[in-house]
């Protein structure tokens, strides 16, 4: 085990070689001039070979990509090639905090629908409530997200007037009502399977049975003992997959104008701001795989099955 | 497992066929397959089935809401929403396809052949590389790639347009078809070769296969004949859930502009234009056809492929 671990974080570097290299040959051999995107209609080839210079862009590839990679390395991610003067890093933040913002209230929203009914249909196991609530939740599971979140806007903001319709004012702001539900819906699925199988699990433990012999009263067994310990592994599970959240809200962010990471990366790519894009993909790589090992290695914890070899 | 006669009778005619006959007892998975079914059969009849062509304009009636001679109405500029609908299915029909049968089926196949069956060093190399298109988050990759090919393979088009006697090859939209399945191919043949590796691996030391090598059967032969259809039960189950996830990210990228390129319509395209708000509050309808079919994309691929699962694997169930 802690062999497996050594060496999976031993790998990481050469794996963030391997995709720092390919997101900057990409970027490089990419068509679109980034000094042409940064010049508009105001390109002066002769301005254009001075700015080219002055970056750094004229010499060879492989000189500009180890520069980059060995100023990344201390945390430098250079300059972005759009937003002039400011550093990458500082863009990123930014605009990272506020993913992260709707993410946790994506989360909030799965949550506090999928844990209940987990647990819920848990104990209707046998009736035709188990799979009415499973298969209903895939349903809803599967509206791809620029379908669901038109509908959303349609009904709630459109018709209704009940919430604003888009923007961004933080966490705490009317205006992430509309996020929160159509990114947190999906997740309600997958939330209530995993709630079920572990109360499921709790449910055929001695305990339980000791706990409803003595005459506890079925209330406080569900709370004290099936629910506390059904929780255990889905907190710890969840916890890790914050990390691999940080992507899959560019659509939503796009649709409702809310300043995150993911729009940014896209219109980076767009505008060939490739400081921008290795930075980004070097930051979401490493959190990536460091989250999907941190998550193998808490199911190998949870059932002690899963052997990592 | 209780054995019914047909069951019995349906022991002599092989794994696959005891498979779909539990399969045809599933409702859920006969319903979605009769769906998928339609939608695929309407999108590649689209060119005969659709009443209107995808470009046609009726200026008598733009905005107009479903009616009965415009099904799921039209949009701002008077185009029949359903009969894009038809010919953007067609796109996703085409694209997810031959990316399915180039990536997942013939390099993924292959490939995990290969790194399970030949082992060490080779084995390493497929995984590692495997492992870095894994690690890009999500789907940056196949959009920092959509975005980078683009270009390039549209000039090259021209270029073969040029200096040979082809032409009209731009027109025809097989470029953009090119630039997204190069793209999604990128990851689609990784979950595959794990899997067929993973397969051949626990396979490959059994006694038949060892019966198979010491009569002297060939490489090629041990692969295909003896280990390929043993593997093919979770193949199949990998490609339904794949087809899934590769409606949604091709939808996804036309969406970003970067897949089909307008006039031709594809059901991402017509998702954007559907879902901004001042299309919202005057066409409203626009987003219901490709968004139900887009939809039942997904989920009967999924549902599909769970159901599959069960009848294929049972040991997993």
């Amino acid at each position: 085990m802690a062999k497996y671990v050594l060496r999976r974080i031993l790998w990481l570097p050469f794996l963030l070689i391997a995709v720092s290299s390919v997101t900057f040959a990409l970027g490089t051999y990419g068509p679109g001039d980034p000094v042409q995107v940064m010049m508009g209609a105001k390109y002066d080839p002769v301005v254009a070979a001075r700015l080219r210079e002055a970056l750094g862009l004229d010499r060879p590839i492989i000189v500009q990509y180890t520069e980059y990679m060995w100023n990344a390395v201390r945390g430098d991610f250079g300059e972005s090639l759009v937003y002039r003067g400011r550093s990458v890093s500082s863009l990123l933040v930014s605009k990272m905090w506020v993913s992260f913002q709707v993410n946790v209230a994506a989360m909030v929203v799965s949550l506090s629908i999928g844990l209940p009914v987990g647990f819920w249909i848990a104990h209707k196991q046998g009736t035709w409530l188990d799979p009415a609530t499973i298969t209903l939740s895939l349903l809803l599971m599967s509206v791809p997200i620029m379908v669901s979140i038109p509908l959303v806007l349609w009904g709630l903001c459109l018709k209704l007037h009940w919430v604003p319709c888009s923007g961004w004012g933080g966490i705490l702001d009317a205006r992430i009502i509309v996020p929160a539900i159509t990114m947190g819906i999906p997740g309600v699925a997958g939330l209530a399977r995993l709630m079920r199988a572990s109360t499921l699990d709790v449910m055929g433990q001695d305990f339980v049975r000791t706990a409803h012999s003595k005459g506890i009263h079925p209330m406080n067994v569900g709370y004290r003992h099936i629910l506390r310990n059904a929780l255990i592994p889905i907190v710890t599970v969840l916890s890790f997959s914050l990390a691999g959240m940080l992507t899959t809200g560019f659509i939503t962010e796009r649709l409702l104008g809310i300043p995150g990471v993911g729009d940014f990366a896209i219109k980076s790519i767009f505008s060939r701001d490739y400081p921008v894009i290795m930075a980004f993909t070097l930051i979401l790589s490493t959190a990536f795989v460091l989250a999907n090992l941190l998550a193998d290695i808490t199911y190998s914890f949870i059932d002690p099955r899963i052997r990592l070899t | 497992m209780i054995l019914t006669g047909q069951d019995l009778t349906a022991y002599d005619r092989g794994h696959l066929h005891r498979a779909f006959l539990r399969l045809w007892r599933k409702k859920l998975a006969v319903v979605c397959s009769s769906i998928l079914l339609l939608i695929y059969v309407a999108g590649l009849a689209a060119p005969w089935i659709a009443p209107y062509e995808y470009n046609d304009q009726d200026y008598s009636a733009i905005r107009d809401s479903p009616s009965f001679e415009h099904w799921a109405g039209t949009d701002l500029k008077g185009r029949d929403v359903f009969s894009r609908v038809l010919w953007g299915i067609q796109n996703t029909v085409v694209i997810t396809f031959v990316t399915m049968a180039t990536g997942g089926l013939v390099i993924g196949v292959s490939m995990g052949l290969i790194s399970g069956y030949f082992g060490g060093r080779v084995d390493s190399i497929i995984m590692r590389v495997g492992e870095v298109f894994s690690s890009f988050p999500d789907i940056l990759l196949v959009i920092l790639l959509a975005a980078t090919l683009r270009m390039r393979i549209l000039e090259w088009v021209r270029w073969v347009e040029d200096n040979t006697f082809l032409d009209g090859i731009v027109k025809t939209g097989i470029a953009d078809y090119l630039v997204v399945s190069l793209a999604l191919v990128s990851f689609s043949w990784i979950g595959m070769a794990r899997l067929v590796r993973g397969q051949v691996l626990s396979l490959k030391e059994t006694q038949y296969v060892e019966a198979a090598r010491s009569t002297g059967a060939l490489t090629g032969r041990i692969l295909f004949i003896h280990l390929l259809p043993n593997a093919i039960g979770p193949i199949v189950v990998t490609v339904s859930m794949g087809m899934g996830a590769l409606v949604g990210t091709e939808i996804i990228l036309s969406w970003l502009g970067l897949g089909i390129q307008p006039p031709r319509p594809s059901l991402g395209t017509m998702l954007y234009e559907a879902g901004s708000l001042s299309a919202l509050r005057v066409v409203p309808w626009m987003l219901l056809a490709p968004g139900l079919v887009a939809w039942a994309l997904v989920l009967c691929w999924n549902l599909l492929g769970d159901a599959l699962n069960d009848v294929l694997n049972p040991r997993t169930r």
